[in-house]
């Protein structure tokens, strides 16, 4: 087929992508909101016991991340190619840091018996039960998307590095950048849903 | 194919690029060739649900009652529907047709993202594989019905993960297609090509699209949900442990209403195309038929508990999506008096392809009543769950869309292989096609009335004599699909040339050589007017 260009085109191509993340997304905050109103006293029980220092810190590492992408393409779009990768490499590791303390966090949780169908949960008011069900699948399905974006971001790195992506042609970087920012955004409803519920 | 010695003139059907045989059809990002895998592997998916479908008729006659167990017959009509809505006529349209015609209709070379547009295939492919793996292993064929429903998808030792899996990945595959047409629809339509010069099909397809986008994930987040219920039980929907089925039933129908839309939508807009080109007359209504479109996409995403009148739901709620349900109607019904508005005073050409539109508006006429009268509480407490509401969805989905999927290959056959095929054959499976689909879906009205249950592998012995004519009818529908389907094979190998427009049709696919060269056009064309002008005689005139 002829070699077609569209930035454009391929831009809009990534946000209807984004919208469909959302509205994945809207599934499960539809669910909390239904449950958290049906529950609100045991939800803000079961918000107490998360950790809100680790919460507010991973989101913090997020903002951080997100800062360094939009820097990475400006960086790009100034020609500066290899502050452009430096930048675009510090997200990954940024996503890398979040993930560490993720996982943490839920690391604790095991340790106190605490996770999805374990004996202590079942003896804790069914609401509690409801509240760490979906903090499990809404920060589990979380971090699967930052796994997903750091996959895509290492991708960009290596296309940088093989000259694919280049200040004359970086729509790529752009809509990296562009799932990159999503994935924080929802990490932003997710920090107050769950650690500042209480 | 065999190509070396009849290519002469067979567009890119010959033109096979750098691979050969069946590797050129398999990584080809050509919009034509992947219309056409999904053509014949979702014919080959329609056969089996078919074949599924006939053995379930069979098992309430008597006879052949104890050809399978009840858990089988509770596997079979899961397998039916999970077949026959994921890997048929979801897809329907828009793959098959959609894909081949959405880029000549726009006066484009392909759509926004040829690769992703063949990633959307083999998500397809990967999905149905998935489907069929989930029949055989785990704890077999899951039992639950097509809907999944909580509690009993949670707590059912069949293989439920894997099939909801499978429905997934489908879903990301229809996902996909949604995104590129748009983009397509968006960017690519060639200079004078404005929205309201665009044929009604590429209307339908971008409204279905949006659909595919803005339902599609809840899906998505609905069976995910499902299936960390089965492997961690996360309780979400499940009562025991403080969750709500209810909640279930909302995200399910919340895309599986709309879904219905992604499957009718197409329909509506091929029959759109076929109608004027078989009247010589522009197409009564365009921008009504436009607009319904939209609105049908749009109010069709706000009726999704009509599905559950007989839940529990609160009685205002069910008076609110009652009164949205009647006004989902309007905008099919403004389709249908277009369509027929058309005919009138036009200089009919009954070829095939109308003629199996025309039984698409009627069958859809019944399909459509039969749910306005479900839409009315009180009638829907009676009639839920029973063959009453299949009897209905099949008018909808296969006297619908089915048939305004046959029509339209009907009319594209020729564009898309190069080939005609036997008319009188195809006229002639008609016949069963036509009796034998009212013996079977308009038995299951009557027998819905009498108050017969779905999904039950017993009846009582007053349903008797219905299911008898019921299932006689399934043999009659099959015997007219295997007419129909060999007819088109035949024609699709050995049937003799086409004309590059045969049917004397206007819009831009019809300018083009049959089949046409894989690059669509020599030279993108320029538009100067709307799409169904018969009297200037031809669209570059
Ligand atoms: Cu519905």
């Amino acid at each position: 087929m002829v070699e077609h260009r569209d930035d454009f085109g391929s831009k809009l191509g990534m946000w209807l992508f984004l919208v469909t993340e959302i509205l994945l997304f809207g599934g499960l905050f539809i669910a909390y909101s239904y449950m958290r109103a049906r529950y609100p006293v045991e939800f803000h029980h079961a918000g107490a016991e998360l950790n809100a220092t680790l919460g507010v810190t991973n989101t913090f590492i997020l903002l951080t991340s997100s800062l360094s992408m939009a820097l990475g393409i400006v960086a790009m779009q100034r020609g500066q190619e290899l502050w452009s990768r430096i930048l675009v490499g510090c997200t990954v590791l940024l996503g890398l840091v979040f993930l560490c303390i993720k996982g943490v966090e839920w690391a604790a949780k095991f340790h106190h018996g605490l996770y999805p169908d374990s004996a202590r949960i079942l003896t804790l008011p069914q609401g509690e039960r409801i509240f760490y069900g979906l903090y499990f699948s809404m920060t589990g399905l979380h971090g699967l998307h930052v796994i997903a974006g750091m996959g895509v971001l290492s991708v960009m790195l290596v296309m940088m590095l093989r000259g694919r992506i280049h200040p004359g042609h970086y729509t790529l970087l752009e809509n990296g950048g562009l799932y990159w920012h999503l994935v924080d955004v929802i990490w932003i409803f997710l920090l107050p849903l769950f650690y500042l519920a209480a | 194919m065999n190509s070396s010695t009849t290519s002469a003139g067979m567009g890119f059907l010959a033109d096979e690029g750098p691979r050969r045989g069946l590797m050129a059809w398999l990584t080809s990002t050509d919009h034509k060739r992947i219309g056409i895998l999904y053509l014949w592997s979702m014919l080959a998916f329609f056969m089996v649900g078919v074949g599924v479908g006939v053995l379930m008729r069979l098992v309430q006659l008597d006879t052949f009652h104890h050809l399978v167990t009840a858990r089988t017959y509770n596997a079979l009509f899961t397998v039916h529907g999970v077949i026959m809505i994921f890997l048929f006529v979801v897809p329907g349209l828009p793959a098959v047709f959609g894909n081949f015609f959405l880029p000549i209709l726009i006066g484009a070379k392909d759509v926004a993202f040829p690769r992703l547009n063949l990633a959307s295939w083999y998500f397809y492919i990967a999905g149905a594989i998935l489907a069929l793996l989930s029949l055989f292993t785990g704890g077999g064929a899951p039992d639950t019905g097509w809907t999944f429903y909580a509690p009993f998808s949670l707590q059912t030792g069949t293989n439920v993960t894997l099939a909801v899996f499978a429905a997934f990945v489908l879903g990301f595959s229809s996902m996909l297609t949604g995104i590129n047409f748009i983009t397509t629809i968006h960017r690519l339509r060639a200079p004078g090509m404005s929205w309201f010069r665009m044929p009604l099909f590429c209307w339908s397809l971008y409204s279905t699209s949006w659909i595919q986008i803005l339902a599609t994930p809840v899906l998505a987040i609905t069976l995910i949900l499902v299936m960390l219920e089965r492997l961690f039980g996360i309780g979400i929907f499940d009562p025991t442990k403080g969750g709500d089925p209810l909640l279930y039933q909302h995200l399910f129908w919340i895309y599986s209403h709309p879904a219905v839309y992604i499957m009718i939508l197409p329909a509506m807009g091929a029959i759109s195309e076929i109608m004027p080109t078989f009247s010589r007359k522009p197409i009564f209504g365009y921008t009504a038929i436009a607009f319904s479109s939209m609105s049908i996409a749009g109010v069709g995403s706000l009726v999704w508990a009509h599905h559950m009148f007989t839940s529990g739901m609160s009685e205002f709620a069910n008076m609110v999506f009652s009164l949205l349900t009647m006004i989902v109607a309007i905008p099919s019904a403004i389709k249908v008096f277009n369509w027929v508005s058309t005919l009138y005073k036009g200089s009919i050409d009954v070829q095939p392809p109308l003629f199996y539109a025309l039984t698409f508006i009627f069958l859809f006429c019944i399909g459509g009543l039969t749910g306005v009268m479900q839409g009315a509480l009180s009638i829907n407490v009676h009639v839920h769950d029973t063959y009453f509401i299949v009897g209905h969805f099949h008018y909808v989905m296969f006297g619908g869309t089915g048939f305004a999927f046959f029509a339209a290959l009907l009319y594209w056959f020729p564009k898309m292989f190069g080939r005609m095929y036997s008319k009188k054959l195809i006229i002639a499976a008609w016949f069963p096609l036509f009796v034998g689909f009212n013996m079977l879906y308009f038995g299951m009205l009557v027998l819905g009335m009498q108050g017969m249950p779905r999904r039950y592998y017993e009846h009582l012995p007053m349903f008797h004599a219905g299911h008898q004519v019921v299932t006689v009818g399934s043999w009659l529908l099959a015997l007219g699909l295997v007419i129909y389907l060999v007819a088109l094979i035949w024609a699709a190998r050995k049937g003799p040339r086409a004309e590059g427009n045969p049917w004397g049709g206007v819009t831009l696919e019809w300018t083009l050589p049959s089949p046409p060269i894989t690059e669509n056009f020599e030279e993108i064309p320029v538009i100067d007017h709307g799409p169904y002008e018969f009297r200037k005689g031809g669209q570059h005139g």
